[in-house]
């Protein structure tokens, strides 16, 4: 089996995976980062988002082999220690979470669309959550969320 | 998914040599539809065939009036380029419209057009505005390149590296999402050029096709109104549980009006 070698959350980790392996399936069998979810497995609900060399992608359409040498960020290397991101803060502030399944894929989308766009507004926040569902539709406080936590890293950037 | 055996391609060579000695070999690009393919082992490859990594494949650049993009430039570099929204302002609106941000991240033009689904976008595109594909081996105008559903031009070992789109003198695409994945139900891409006037219409046929008695009226006027009494014949539509041949048909007429309306 082909060995891969990633850093996550800043740290290398190595694990021999089969090729039709995917990312999901090594960050939470492999390597028991069980915080990035699997909820439709068919590429549409974006509780698996991950960001892979920046750039917020589904981890249940990419193969743990096509991200050897990759630098991974899962939900687990948002928080700073137990001192929790701005956008985790703001989650939880405006109650951004029922079930809280698709939070973390949620998270990790928001932060994707805080790198393009700093200060986005409510529509543009809701266009960009077109690959994530929420199934107990709680998408107000999910978009409220995420409009605060965008202001609160504006704010905490120098 | 069923297992197969995993490489990473090193040069365009390397990678067409593969996928000819292999028996069941297949490419793979952003893999946004051939991970979810393989998935519910609707294929089963021998061999995957990996193109990231190939810096040649990726880029936008400006070559006197048309913009060549590398097959592997990915949905989002097209959306955000300033090089794209200033000479193809429609192809960045297009390439913005694809799927969801997390799919933009990863899927590639070259990947889209190889795979010539019947409701991808890129291919009105390519079509409307009259581009040349660029393989490792030749160059296959855009009305030579998409065969059918699911099939193109491109003969075994070939693989598309560029795609060189004029500038028109206008153009826009407008489309109907599915409501639920995004792909085309129908979508169609204007594109008003010196020399005439090309209707691209996807997602509402087995495979992208020119709406001719429209490109005809708009090449005489280019307004919503010369393609009003137009109807797009439904023989040989899609139907599906999302639309039927006869409301796709329908489509076609809004779709291109509002893409004309929109180019201005």
């Amino acid at each position: 089996m082909p060995n891969v070698t990633m850093t996550v959350n800043g740290k290398k980790m190595s694990g021999n995976v089969e090729p039709r392996t995917l990312l999901v399936q090594f960050l939470r069998e492999t390597l028991g980062l069980t915080g990035t979810h699997v909820g439709c497995d068919t590429s549409q609900c974006g509780c698996c988002v991950v960001h892979v060399n920046g750039d917020g992608i589904k981890s249940c359409t990419i193969l743990a082999v096509q991200c050897d040498g990759a630098d991974v960020k899962t939900i687990e290397g948002v928080a700073n220690g137990d001192e929790l991101h701005p956008m985790q803060a703001a989650f939880r502030e405006h109650h951004g979470l029922q079930c809280g399944y698709c939070t973390p894929g949620m998270v990790m989308s928001a932060l994707d669309l805080v790198k393009h766009n700093k200060n986005p507004s409510e529509p543009q926040i809701r266009e960009w959550l077109e690959g994530n569902l929420c199934r107990c539709t709680g998408y107000h406080n999910i978009v409220k969320a995420i409009k605060a936590g965008a202001e609160a890293m504006a704010k905490a950037r120098p | 998914m069923y297992n197969f055996e995993y490489h990473k391609a090193k040069t365009i060579a390397d990678a067409s040599a593969m996928i000819t000695q292999k028996s069941e070999a297949k490419l793979v690009a952003g893999g946004m539809t051939l991970i979810p393919t393989l998935k519910l082992r609707l294929a089963k490859p021998s061999d995957l065939v990996d193109l990231n990594g190939l810096p040649e494949l990726k880029g936008i650049k400006r070559e006197g009036s048309a913009v060549v993009i590398g097959a592997m430039t990915r949905h989002v570099e097209v959306a955000e380029s300033a090089e794209v929204q200033k000479a193809i302002p429609a192809l960045a609106h297009l390439a913005s419209h694809i799927g969801d941000p997390a799919v933009r991240n990863r899927g590639t033009l070259g990947g889209s057009i190889s795979n010539n689904d019947p409701v991808a976008d890129y291919p009105a595109a390519v079509v409307a505005l009259n581009a040349t594909v660029i393989t490792n081996k030749r160059k296959i105008a855009a009305d030579a390149f998409f065969k059918g559903m699911f099939e193109t031009a491109l003969e075994p070992g070939e693989i598309v590296t560029a795609v060189s789109f004029p500038m028109p003198e206008k153009a826009a695409y407008m489309k109907f999402p599915n409501p639920a994945s995004r792909y085309a139900i129908v979508g169609v891409f204007v594109a008003k050029h010196k020399d005439g006037v090309r209707v691209a219409v996807t997602g509402a046929g087995p495979c992208v096709f020119r709406q001719k008695d429209m490109e005809a009226a708009l090449a005489k006027n280019f307004s919503a109104d010369a393609i009003k009494s137009i109807a797009q014949k439904q023989d040989g539509l899609n139907g599906d549980i999302h639309a039927s041949p006869e409301y796709r048909a329908h489509l076609v007429g809004v779709m291109a009006r509002r893409a004309v309306a929109a180019a201005g």
